[in-house]
Protein backbone atom coordinates (compact mmCIF):
# COMPACT_ATOMS: atom_id res chain seq x y z
CA UNK A 1 0.00 0.00 0.00
CA UNK A 2 1.32 2.95 -0.94
CA UNK A 3 -0.78 5.62 1.36
CA UNK A 4 -0.17 6.25 4.57
CA UNK A 5 -3.25 8.06 5.50
CA UNK A 6 -7.01 8.95 3.93
CA UNK A 7 -5.59 12.38 3.25
CA UNK A 8 -2.05 11.24 2.05
CA UNK A 9 -4.23 9.84 -0.44
CA UNK A 10 -6.40 12.49 -1.60
CA UNK A 11 -3.97 14.98 -1.98
CA UNK A 12 -1.92 12.56 -4.38
CA UNK A 13 1.64 14.06 -3.43
CA UNK A 14 0.71 17.82 -4.15
CA UNK A 15 -1.11 17.10 -7.45
CA UNK A 16 -4.35 16.45 -6.10
CA UNK A 17 -5.77 19.07 -8.58
CA UNK A 18 -4.48 17.79 -11.67
CA UNK A 19 -5.16 14.22 -10.98
CA UNK A 20 -8.60 14.26 -9.22
CA UNK A 21 -9.39 16.81 -12.23
CA UNK A 22 -8.42 14.81 -14.78
CA UNK A 23 -10.54 11.89 -13.06
CA UNK A 24 -13.23 14.04 -12.34
CA UNK A 25 -13.65 15.79 -15.47
CA UNK A 26 -13.70 12.15 -17.63
CA UNK A 27 -15.83 10.60 -15.00
CA UNK A 28 -18.71 13.95 -15.09
CA UNK A 29 -18.43 13.23 -18.61
CA UNK A 30 -18.86 9.37 -18.90
CA UNK A 31 -21.96 9.97 -16.79
CA UNK A 32 -23.33 12.98 -19.23
CA UNK A 33 -23.05 10.55 -21.70
CA UNK A 34 -24.24 7.79 -20.47
CA UNK A 35 -27.80 9.78 -19.33
CA UNK A 36 -27.77 11.86 -22.80
CA UNK A 37 -28.19 8.48 -24.61
CA UNK A 38 -30.87 7.86 -22.01
CA UNK A 39 -32.65 10.14 -22.75
CA UNK A 40 -32.19 9.91 -25.97
CA UNK A 41 -33.98 6.83 -26.22
CA UNK A 42 -37.00 7.75 -23.49
CA UNK A 43 -37.53 10.80 -26.02
CA UNK A 44 -37.54 8.37 -29.21
CA UNK A 45 -40.18 6.20 -27.62
CA UNK A 46 -42.29 8.42 -26.44
CA UNK A 47 -42.35 10.46 -29.91
CA UNK A 48 -42.47 7.27 -32.36
CA UNK A 49 -45.32 6.23 -29.92
CA UNK A 50 -47.47 9.47 -30.49
CA UNK A 51 -46.86 9.27 -34.06
CA UNK A 52 -47.99 6.08 -34.36
CA UNK A 53 -51.08 6.40 -32.90
CA UNK A 54 -51.64 9.69 -34.91
CA UNK A 55 -50.67 7.82 -38.19
CA UNK A 56 -53.21 5.12 -36.86
CA UNK A 57 -55.92 7.37 -35.66
CA UNK A 58 -55.91 8.73 -39.39
CA UNK A 59 -56.27 5.49 -40.81
CA UNK A 60 -58.97 4.94 -39.03
CA UNK A 61 -60.72 7.82 -40.10
CA UNK A 62 -60.18 7.87 -43.74
CA UNK A 63 -62.11 4.20 -43.45
CA UNK A 64 -64.99 5.42 -41.62
CA UNK B 1 -13.83 12.87 -73.22
CA UNK B 2 -11.09 15.57 -74.05
CA UNK B 3 -13.92 17.46 -75.60
CA UNK B 4 -16.03 17.28 -72.43
CA UNK B 5 -13.27 18.50 -70.16
CA UNK B 6 -12.17 20.97 -72.64
CA UNK B 7 -15.83 22.32 -73.08
CA UNK B 8 -16.48 22.28 -69.56
CA UNK B 9 -13.25 24.38 -68.45
CA UNK B 10 -14.12 26.90 -71.14
CA UNK B 11 -17.71 27.85 -70.09
CA UNK B 12 -16.66 27.93 -66.56
CA UNK B 13 -13.63 30.40 -66.90
CA UNK B 14 -16.15 32.63 -69.06
CA UNK B 15 -18.43 32.18 -66.68
CA UNK B 16 -15.59 33.39 -64.26
CA UNK B 17 -15.01 36.23 -66.23
CA UNK B 18 -18.62 37.26 -66.44
CA UNK B 19 -18.64 37.12 -62.48
CA UNK B 20 -14.97 38.72 -62.13
CA UNK B 21 -16.38 40.83 -59.18
CA UNK B 22 -16.46 37.70 -57.07
CA UNK B 23 -12.91 37.25 -57.88
CA UNK B 24 -11.93 40.37 -57.08
CA UNK B 25 -13.51 40.21 -53.71
CA UNK B 26 -12.07 37.22 -52.89
CA UNK B 27 -8.59 38.94 -53.85
CA UNK B 28 -9.35 41.71 -51.88
CA UNK B 29 -10.08 39.62 -48.88
CA UNK B 30 -7.05 38.25 -48.83
CA UNK B 31 -5.13 41.59 -49.39
CA UNK B 32 -6.93 42.87 -46.39
CA UNK B 33 -6.29 40.03 -44.03
CA UNK B 34 -2.58 40.06 -44.75
CA UNK B 35 -2.23 43.84 -44.06
CA UNK B 36 -4.35 43.41 -40.53
CA UNK B 37 -1.49 41.74 -39.36
CA UNK B 38 0.36 44.62 -38.76
CA UNK B 39 -1.94 46.37 -36.96
CA UNK B 40 -2.30 43.51 -34.82
CA UNK B 41 0.88 42.49 -33.64
CA UNK B 42 3.20 45.54 -34.45
CA UNK B 43 5.03 46.89 -37.96
CA UNK B 44 8.35 46.05 -36.05
CA UNK B 45 10.14 44.33 -39.70
CA UNK B 46 12.17 42.06 -37.59
CA UNK B 47 8.62 40.32 -36.46
CA UNK B 48 6.82 40.56 -39.45
CA UNK B 49 9.31 39.44 -41.50
CA UNK B 50 9.48 36.02 -38.52
CA UNK B 51 5.99 35.34 -39.21
CA UNK B 52 5.52 36.57 -43.14
CA UNK B 53 5.56 33.01 -44.39
CA UNK B 54 2.90 31.93 -42.07
CA UNK B 55 0.42 34.99 -42.09
CA UNK B 56 0.70 34.90 -45.84
CA UNK B 57 -0.26 31.07 -46.00
CA UNK B 58 -3.17 31.44 -43.57
CA UNK B 59 -4.56 34.53 -45.90
CA UNK B 60 -4.43 32.10 -48.95
CA UNK B 61 -5.83 29.19 -46.78
CA UNK B 62 -9.23 31.23 -45.98
CA UNK B 63 -9.72 33.53 -49.13
CA UNK B 64 -9.54 29.99 -51.02
CA UNK B 65 -12.31 28.89 -48.21
CA UNK B 66 -14.34 31.87 -48.94
CA UNK B 67 -14.54 31.06 -52.54
CA UNK B 68 -14.72 27.80 -51.86
CA UNK B 69 -18.74 27.24 -51.33
CA UNK B 70 -19.12 29.11 -55.37
CA UNK B 71 -17.90 26.11 -57.23
CA UNK B 72 -20.82 24.17 -57.49
CA UNK B 73 -23.52 26.55 -55.88
CA UNK B 74 -24.46 28.38 -59.36
CA UNK B 75 -24.89 25.28 -61.18
CA UNK B 76 -26.24 23.56 -58.40
CA UNK B 77 -29.01 26.50 -58.01
CA UNK B 78 -29.70 27.01 -62.04
CA UNK B 79 -29.93 22.61 -62.47
CA UNK B 80 -26.99 22.32 -64.55
CA UNK B 81 -25.17 20.23 -61.96
CA UNK B 82 -28.44 17.84 -62.44
CA UNK B 83 -28.06 17.71 -65.95
CA UNK B 84 -24.29 16.95 -65.63
CA UNK B 85 -24.75 14.13 -63.64
CA UNK B 86 -26.97 12.90 -65.88
CA UNK B 87 -24.89 12.74 -68.80
CA UNK B 88 -23.21 9.80 -70.09
CA UNK B 89 -19.42 11.51 -69.69
CA UNK B 90 -17.83 10.10 -66.24
CA UNK B 91 -18.73 12.63 -63.62
CA UNK B 92 -14.04 12.43 -62.75
CA UNK B 93 -13.83 14.28 -65.84
CA UNK B 94 -16.36 17.48 -65.85
CA UNK B 95 -15.52 17.63 -61.97
CA UNK B 96 -11.89 17.98 -62.89
CA UNK B 97 -12.68 20.53 -65.77
CA UNK B 98 -14.76 22.33 -62.93
CA UNK B 99 -11.81 22.50 -60.03
CA UNK B 100 -9.36 23.59 -62.41
CA UNK B 101 -11.10 26.58 -63.79
CA UNK B 102 -11.15 27.33 -60.26
CA UNK B 103 -7.85 26.94 -59.55
CA UNK B 104 -7.30 29.05 -62.05
CA UNK B 105 -9.90 32.31 -61.71
CA UNK B 106 -9.08 32.30 -58.04
CA UNK B 107 -6.27 30.43 -56.89
CA UNK B 108 -3.80 31.83 -59.40
CA UNK B 109 -4.87 35.43 -59.20
CA UNK B 110 -3.90 34.91 -55.54
CA UNK B 111 -0.63 33.29 -55.91
CA UNK B 112 0.19 36.28 -58.59
CA UNK B 113 -0.81 38.75 -55.59
CA UNK B 114 1.29 36.98 -53.04
CA UNK B 115 4.45 38.12 -53.47
CA UNK B 116 3.70 41.70 -53.47
CA UNK B 117 1.83 40.98 -50.16
CA UNK B 118 5.05 39.59 -49.13
CA UNK B 119 7.12 42.85 -50.03
CA UNK B 120 4.74 44.35 -47.42
CA UNK B 121 5.63 42.07 -45.19
CA UNK B 122 9.40 42.64 -45.55
CA UNK B 123 10.15 38.89 -46.62
CA UNK B 124 13.65 39.07 -48.28
CA UNK B 125 13.43 38.84 -51.51
CA UNK B 126 15.43 35.81 -52.43
CA UNK B 127 12.73 33.32 -50.93
CA UNK B 128 9.85 34.77 -53.21
CA UNK B 129 10.45 32.42 -56.12
CA UNK B 130 9.71 29.68 -53.04
CA UNK B 131 6.63 31.19 -52.06
CA UNK B 132 5.49 31.20 -55.24
CA UNK B 133 6.35 27.30 -56.10
CA UNK B 134 4.91 26.40 -53.00
CA UNK B 135 1.78 28.55 -53.80
CA UNK B 136 1.50 26.92 -56.85
CA UNK B 137 2.04 23.20 -55.31
CA UNK B 138 -0.42 23.87 -52.44
CA UNK B 139 -3.31 25.74 -53.50
CA UNK B 140 -4.67 23.19 -56.41
CA UNK B 141 -4.24 20.60 -53.08
CA UNK B 142 -6.43 23.80 -51.49
CA UNK B 143 -9.19 23.58 -54.36
CA UNK B 144 -9.04 19.60 -54.60
CA UNK B 145 -9.66 19.30 -51.35
CA UNK B 146 -12.39 21.82 -50.52
CA UNK B 147 -14.16 20.71 -53.74
CA UNK B 148 -14.79 17.60 -51.63
CA UNK B 149 -16.24 19.50 -49.15
CA UNK B 150 -18.32 21.87 -51.29
CA UNK B 151 -19.70 19.15 -52.84
CA UNK B 152 -20.98 17.18 -49.76
CA UNK B 153 -22.37 20.44 -47.92
CA UNK B 154 -23.81 21.49 -50.89
CA UNK B 155 -27.46 23.22 -50.46
CA UNK B 156 -27.28 22.33 -46.87
CA UNK B 157 -28.18 25.27 -44.35
CA UNK B 158 -25.06 26.82 -42.98
CA UNK B 159 -23.06 25.33 -45.29
CA UNK B 160 -20.40 27.89 -45.30
CA UNK B 161 -19.52 27.11 -41.35
CA UNK B 162 -20.08 23.86 -42.18
CA UNK B 163 -17.15 23.56 -45.22
CA UNK B 164 -14.82 25.16 -42.90
CA UNK B 165 -15.29 22.66 -39.87
CA UNK B 166 -14.83 19.88 -42.67
CA UNK B 167 -12.01 21.18 -44.78
CA UNK B 168 -9.50 23.41 -42.60
CA UNK B 169 -8.25 20.58 -40.74
CA UNK B 170 -7.48 18.96 -43.69
CA UNK B 171 -5.66 21.89 -45.02
CA UNK B 172 -3.50 21.52 -41.78
CA UNK B 173 -0.63 19.85 -43.93
CA UNK B 174 -0.50 22.04 -46.67
CA UNK B 175 -0.09 24.64 -44.27
CA UNK B 176 2.47 23.14 -42.89
CA UNK B 177 4.92 22.34 -45.63
CA UNK B 178 3.73 25.27 -47.76
CA UNK B 179 4.77 27.59 -44.82
CA UNK B 180 7.83 25.67 -44.19
CA UNK B 181 9.31 25.49 -47.31
CA UNK B 182 9.34 29.24 -46.86
CA UNK B 183 10.95 29.56 -43.42
CA UNK B 184 13.43 26.53 -44.66
CA UNK B 185 14.63 28.78 -47.38
CA UNK B 186 14.96 31.60 -45.16
CA UNK B 187 16.74 29.61 -42.69
CA UNK B 188 19.39 28.24 -45.25
CA UNK B 189 18.12 24.44 -44.79
CA UNK B 190 16.60 24.47 -48.37
CA UNK B 191 13.11 24.17 -49.05
CA UNK B 192 13.24 21.39 -51.87
CA UNK B 193 12.15 18.56 -49.07
CA UNK B 194 9.16 20.56 -48.63
CA UNK B 195 8.69 21.36 -52.17
CA UNK B 196 8.68 17.78 -53.13
CA UNK B 197 6.49 16.81 -50.14
CA UNK B 198 3.88 19.38 -51.75
CA UNK B 199 3.88 18.17 -54.89
CA UNK B 200 3.29 14.62 -54.04
CA UNK B 201 0.48 15.89 -52.02
CA UNK B 202 -0.56 17.79 -55.05
CA UNK B 203 -0.07 14.36 -57.63
CA UNK B 204 -2.05 12.44 -54.69
CA UNK B 205 -4.69 15.13 -54.75
CA UNK B 206 -5.10 15.22 -57.86
CA UNK B 207 -5.37 11.09 -58.14
CA UNK B 208 -7.96 10.77 -55.57
CA UNK B 209 -9.98 13.93 -55.03
CA UNK B 210 -11.55 13.96 -58.05
CA UNK B 211 -13.59 10.78 -57.32
CA UNK B 212 -14.06 11.81 -53.87
CA UNK B 213 -15.90 15.12 -55.44
CA UNK B 214 -17.57 12.94 -58.04
CA UNK B 215 -19.17 10.15 -55.96
CA UNK B 216 -19.79 13.18 -53.39
CA UNK B 217 -21.94 14.81 -55.72
CA UNK B 218 -23.86 12.11 -56.60
CA UNK B 219 -24.62 11.87 -53.07
CA UNK B 220 -25.60 15.36 -52.70
CA UNK B 221 -27.67 15.45 -55.70
CA UNK B 222 -29.52 12.18 -54.99
CA UNK C 1 -32.22 -6.45 -44.96
CA UNK C 2 -33.36 -7.98 -47.95
CA UNK C 3 -29.84 -10.17 -48.03
CA UNK C 4 -30.83 -11.19 -44.16
CA UNK C 5 -34.47 -11.93 -45.72
CA UNK C 6 -33.55 -13.68 -48.64
CA UNK C 7 -31.14 -16.02 -46.50
CA UNK C 8 -31.76 -16.39 -43.02
CA UNK C 9 -29.42 -19.33 -42.54
CA UNK C 10 -26.14 -17.13 -43.44
CA UNK C 11 -25.99 -16.35 -39.17
CA UNK C 12 -23.34 -13.71 -39.45
CA UNK C 13 -25.92 -11.57 -42.20
CA UNK C 14 -28.62 -12.13 -40.14
CA UNK C 15 -27.36 -9.37 -37.69
CA UNK C 16 -26.95 -7.53 -40.10
CA UNK C 17 -30.58 -6.88 -40.34
CA UNK C 18 -32.09 -4.23 -37.99
CA UNK C 19 -34.95 -6.00 -36.28
CA UNK C 20 -32.39 -9.00 -35.42
CA UNK C 21 -29.84 -6.50 -34.66
CA UNK C 22 -32.45 -4.33 -32.64
CA UNK C 23 -33.33 -7.11 -29.53
CA UNK C 24 -29.42 -8.26 -29.74
CA UNK C 25 -27.79 -4.93 -29.64
CA UNK C 26 -30.43 -4.31 -26.27
CA UNK C 27 -29.56 -7.76 -24.82
CA UNK C 28 -25.70 -7.09 -25.10
CA UNK C 29 -25.31 -3.51 -23.86
CA UNK C 30 -26.44 -4.07 -20.31
CA UNK C 31 -22.86 -6.37 -20.02
CA UNK C 32 -20.75 -4.25 -21.73
CA UNK C 33 -21.69 -2.26 -18.84
CA UNK C 34 -21.26 -3.85 -16.70
CA UNK C 35 -17.98 -5.41 -18.06
CA UNK C 36 -17.15 -1.84 -18.53
CA UNK C 37 -17.77 -0.94 -14.26
CA UNK C 38 -15.76 -3.73 -13.32
CA UNK C 39 -13.18 -2.93 -15.53
CA UNK C 40 -12.88 0.76 -14.49
CA UNK C 41 -12.72 -0.62 -10.32
CA UNK C 42 -10.34 -3.13 -10.85
CA UNK C 43 -8.10 -0.98 -13.08
CA UNK C 44 -8.62 1.87 -10.74
CA UNK C 45 -7.18 -0.46 -7.79
CA UNK C 46 -4.41 -1.47 -10.22
CA UNK C 47 -3.44 2.31 -10.81
CA UNK C 48 -4.11 3.95 -7.09
CA UNK C 49 -3.01 1.27 -4.95
CA UNK C 50 -0.87 -1.56 -6.83
CA UNK C 51 1.19 0.74 -8.78
CA UNK C 52 4.11 2.22 -7.46
CA UNK C 53 5.04 6.13 -7.46
CA UNK C 54 6.68 6.89 -10.21
CA UNK C 55 10.81 7.89 -9.58
CA UNK C 56 10.91 10.92 -12.02
CA UNK C 57 7.28 12.58 -11.79
CA UNK C 58 5.63 11.58 -8.79
CA UNK C 59 1.79 10.81 -8.47
CA UNK C 60 0.78 12.83 -11.33
CA UNK C 61 1.83 10.38 -13.52
CA UNK C 62 -1.29 8.44 -12.14
CA UNK C 63 -3.52 10.57 -14.84
CA UNK C 64 -1.97 7.70 -17.68
CA UNK C 65 -4.55 5.51 -16.61
CA UNK C 66 -7.26 7.11 -18.21
CA UNK C 67 -4.92 9.39 -20.72
CA UNK C 68 -3.32 6.78 -22.58
CA UNK C 69 -6.79 4.64 -22.77
CA UNK C 70 -8.72 7.43 -24.00
CA UNK C 71 -6.05 8.76 -26.62
CA UNK C 72 -5.82 5.17 -28.04
CA UNK C 73 -9.93 4.90 -27.90
CA UNK C 74 -10.35 8.39 -29.76
CA UNK C 75 -8.03 7.10 -33.03
CA UNK C 76 -9.18 3.42 -32.34
CA UNK C 77 -12.97 4.69 -32.96
CA UNK C 78 -12.14 6.43 -35.57
CA UNK C 79 -10.77 4.02 -37.50
CA UNK C 80 -13.89 1.82 -36.99
CA UNK C 81 -16.13 4.45 -37.83
CA UNK C 82 -14.44 5.04 -41.30
CA UNK C 83 -14.41 1.17 -41.70
CA UNK C 84 -18.19 0.59 -40.90
CA UNK C 85 -18.69 3.94 -43.57
CA UNK C 86 -16.97 1.97 -46.25
CA UNK C 87 -18.65 -1.46 -45.36
CA UNK C 88 -21.84 0.76 -46.00
CA UNK C 89 -21.01 2.90 -48.96
CA UNK C 90 -19.57 -0.61 -50.52
CA UNK C 91 -22.17 -2.88 -49.28
CA UNK C 92 -25.27 -0.32 -49.10
CA UNK C 93 -25.94 -1.88 -45.51
CA UNK C 94 -28.12 1.08 -43.58
CA UNK C 95 -26.94 -0.16 -40.47
CA UNK C 96 -23.08 0.43 -41.01
CA UNK C 97 -23.69 3.85 -41.52
CA UNK C 98 -26.06 4.21 -38.33
CA UNK C 99 -23.06 2.48 -36.38
CA UNK C 100 -20.15 4.90 -37.84
CA UNK C 101 -22.61 7.74 -36.91
CA UNK C 102 -23.57 5.82 -33.13
CA UNK C 103 -19.59 5.44 -32.51
CA UNK C 104 -19.25 9.37 -33.29
CA UNK C 105 -19.91 11.05 -30.18
CA UNK C 106 -18.19 8.99 -27.75
CA UNK C 107 -15.23 8.82 -30.06
CA UNK C 108 -14.81 12.87 -29.84
CA UNK C 109 -15.55 12.24 -25.94
CA UNK C 110 -12.52 10.12 -25.62
CA UNK C 111 -10.98 12.53 -27.79
CA UNK C 112 -11.80 15.62 -25.27
CA UNK C 113 -10.72 13.54 -22.53
CA UNK C 114 -7.79 12.67 -23.83
CA UNK C 115 -6.71 16.33 -24.36
CA UNK C 116 -8.31 17.72 -21.19
CA UNK C 117 -5.98 15.03 -19.32
CA UNK C 118 -3.14 15.41 -20.79
CA UNK C 119 -3.73 18.94 -20.32
CA UNK C 120 -3.82 18.89 -16.42
CA UNK C 121 -1.04 16.35 -16.59
CA UNK C 122 0.99 18.38 -18.50
CA UNK C 123 1.40 21.27 -16.52
CA UNK C 124 2.85 19.56 -13.67
CA UNK C 125 5.27 17.90 -15.67
CA UNK C 126 6.08 20.43 -18.60
CA UNK C 127 5.33 23.73 -16.96
CA UNK C 128 2.87 24.45 -19.35
CA UNK C 129 -1.28 22.83 -19.85
CA UNK C 130 -0.36 22.87 -23.85
CA UNK C 131 2.72 22.37 -25.56
CA UNK C 132 2.48 21.78 -29.87
CA UNK C 133 3.82 18.53 -29.25
CA UNK C 134 3.00 16.07 -32.09
CA UNK C 135 0.63 14.11 -30.54
CA UNK C 136 -1.34 16.71 -28.81
CA UNK C 137 -1.63 18.65 -32.04
CA UNK C 138 -2.85 15.87 -34.24
CA UNK C 139 -5.28 14.76 -31.37
CA UNK C 140 -6.71 18.05 -31.35
CA UNK C 141 -7.12 17.69 -35.04
CA UNK C 142 -8.90 14.61 -34.26
CA UNK C 143 -11.25 16.08 -32.57
CA UNK C 144 -12.22 18.35 -35.18
CA UNK C 145 -12.65 15.65 -37.71
CA UNK C 146 -14.85 13.94 -35.30
CA UNK C 147 -16.60 17.35 -34.80
CA UNK C 148 -16.93 17.84 -38.81
CA UNK C 149 -18.41 14.61 -39.07
CA UNK C 150 -21.12 14.73 -36.20
CA UNK C 151 -21.49 18.44 -37.60
CA UNK C 152 -21.94 17.24 -41.38
CA UNK C 153 -24.43 14.50 -40.05
CA UNK C 154 -26.70 16.59 -37.95
CA UNK C 155 -27.12 19.09 -40.67
CA UNK C 156 -28.34 17.10 -43.36
CA UNK C 157 -32.39 16.37 -42.87
CA UNK C 158 -32.62 13.44 -45.54
CA UNK C 159 -30.89 10.51 -43.26
CA UNK C 160 -29.65 8.53 -46.62
CA UNK C 161 -28.26 11.86 -48.14
CA UNK C 162 -26.58 12.51 -44.55
CA UNK C 163 -25.15 8.33 -44.36
CA UNK C 164 -23.14 8.75 -47.43
CA UNK C 165 -22.11 12.55 -46.73
CA UNK C 166 -20.91 11.59 -43.49
CA UNK C 167 -19.35 8.16 -44.63
CA UNK C 168 -17.98 9.97 -47.39
CA UNK C 169 -16.35 12.87 -44.94
CA UNK C 170 -14.92 9.81 -42.64
CA UNK C 171 -13.03 7.71 -45.24
CA UNK C 172 -11.49 11.14 -46.68
CA UNK C 173 -10.50 12.23 -42.97
CA UNK C 174 -9.24 8.93 -42.12
CA UNK C 175 -7.16 8.96 -45.44
CA UNK C 176 -6.00 12.02 -44.01
CA UNK C 177 -5.36 11.11 -40.43
CA UNK C 178 -1.74 9.70 -41.54
CA UNK C 179 -1.03 12.20 -43.51
CA UNK C 180 -1.52 14.94 -40.40
CA UNK C 181 0.19 12.77 -37.86
CA UNK C 182 3.57 12.89 -40.32
CA UNK C 183 3.15 16.49 -41.16
CA UNK C 184 2.51 17.76 -37.57
CA UNK C 185 5.73 15.26 -36.48
CA UNK C 186 7.54 16.76 -39.09
CA UNK C 187 6.85 20.38 -37.99
CA UNK C 188 7.07 19.46 -34.56
CA UNK C 189 10.82 18.47 -34.92
CA UNK C 190 11.53 21.43 -37.35
CA UNK C 191 10.18 24.33 -34.47
CA UNK C 192 10.42 22.62 -30.60
CA UNK C 193 13.68 20.31 -31.53
CA UNK C 194 14.25 17.63 -28.61
CA UNK C 195 13.38 20.29 -25.36
CA UNK C 196 10.48 18.87 -24.61
CA UNK C 197 10.80 14.85 -24.59
CA UNK C 198 7.89 13.23 -24.55
CA UNK C 199 9.24 9.58 -24.66
CA UNK C 200 7.75 7.71 -21.33
CA UNK C 201 10.34 6.22 -19.13
CA UNK C 202 11.53 3.20 -20.72
CA UNK C 203 11.08 0.84 -17.32
CA UNK C 204 7.39 0.96 -17.03
CA UNK C 205 6.81 -0.86 -14.04
CA UNK C 206 4.78 -3.93 -15.27
CA UNK C 207 1.62 -2.91 -12.37
CA UNK C 208 1.16 0.44 -14.11
CA UNK C 209 0.96 -1.51 -17.83
CA UNK C 210 -1.40 -3.71 -16.26
CA UNK C 211 -3.79 -0.63 -14.55
CA UNK C 212 -3.31 1.08 -17.92
CA UNK C 213 -4.56 -1.84 -20.64
CA UNK C 214 -7.47 -2.92 -17.75
CA UNK C 215 -8.71 0.94 -18.08
CA UNK C 216 -8.27 0.86 -21.80
CA UNK C 217 -10.48 -2.84 -21.68
CA UNK C 218 -13.06 -0.38 -19.36
CA UNK C 219 -12.77 1.88 -22.36
CA UNK C 220 -13.79 -0.87 -24.96
CA UNK C 221 -16.58 -2.41 -23.07
CA UNK C 222 -17.95 1.26 -22.20
CA UNK C 223 -17.86 2.41 -26.11
CA UNK C 224 -19.87 -1.00 -26.87
CA UNK C 225 -21.83 -0.31 -24.60
CA UNK C 226 -22.92 3.26 -25.08
CA UNK C 227 -22.82 2.34 -29.25
CA UNK C 228 -25.32 -0.13 -29.13
CA UNK C 229 -27.39 1.89 -26.65
CA UNK C 230 -27.37 5.00 -28.80
CA UNK C 231 -28.06 2.82 -31.86
CA UNK C 232 -31.08 1.18 -30.81
CA UNK C 233 -33.34 4.26 -30.68
CA UNK C 234 -31.75 5.23 -34.10
CA UNK C 235 -32.63 2.46 -35.44
CA UNK C 236 -36.30 2.53 -34.50
CA UNK C 237 -36.27 6.36 -35.73
CA UNK C 238 -35.17 5.15 -39.19
CA UNK C 239 -37.64 1.41 -39.81
CA UNK C 240 -40.78 3.36 -37.98
CA UNK C 241 -42.72 2.36 -40.47
CA UNK C 242 -41.90 -1.14 -40.20
CA UNK C 243 -44.48 -3.66 -37.98
CA UNK C 244 -41.78 -4.93 -36.04
CA UNK C 245 -41.07 -1.71 -35.14
CA UNK C 246 -44.65 -1.03 -33.89
CA UNK C 247 -44.61 -3.96 -31.91
CA UNK C 248 -41.55 -3.14 -29.95
CA UNK C 249 -43.00 0.66 -29.71
CA UNK C 250 -46.48 -0.87 -28.49
CA UNK C 251 -44.14 -3.16 -25.57
CA UNK C 252 -41.69 -0.58 -24.59
CA UNK C 253 -45.19 1.82 -24.21
CA UNK C 254 -46.82 -0.80 -22.14
CA UNK C 255 -43.88 -1.21 -19.81
CA UNK C 256 -43.63 2.53 -19.44
CA UNK C 257 -47.12 2.66 -17.44
CA UNK C 258 -49.87 2.77 -19.89
CA UNK C 259 -47.95 5.13 -21.78
CA UNK C 260 -49.70 8.45 -23.19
Amino acid sequence: MQWDSLSAFWDMGGAAAFVWGSYGVTFALVALEFFLVRRRRLDTVRRLLRWRRAVGKEKKERAA
Amino acid sequence: MLNTFVAVLRRDLLLAWRGRADVLVTLAFFVIVVCLFPFGVGAEPNQLRAIAPGVLWVAVLLSCLLSMHRLFAQDHADGTLEQLLLSSEPAVVWVGAKVLAFWLSTGLPVVVVAPGLALLLDLEQGALPVLVVSLLLGTPILALLGAVGAALTLGVRGGGMLLALLVLPLFVPVLIFGAGAVEAELSGTGAVAHLLLLGGGCAGALALAPWACAASLRISME
Amino acid sequence: MTAAERAPRASLFRFAAPQTFYPLAGRLAPWFAAAALVLTLAGMWLGFFVAPTDATQGEVYRVIFIHVPAAWMSMFIYLVMAFWSAVGLVMNTRLSFVMSQALAPTGAMFCFVALWTGALWGRPTWGAYWVWDARLTSQLLLLFLYLGFIALTRAIEDPRRADRAGAMIALVGAVNVPIIYFSVKWWNTLHQGASVSLTKAPSMASTMLAGMLVMAFAAWAYTLAVTLWRVRPMILERERHTEWVGAVLEAEGARAGGGR
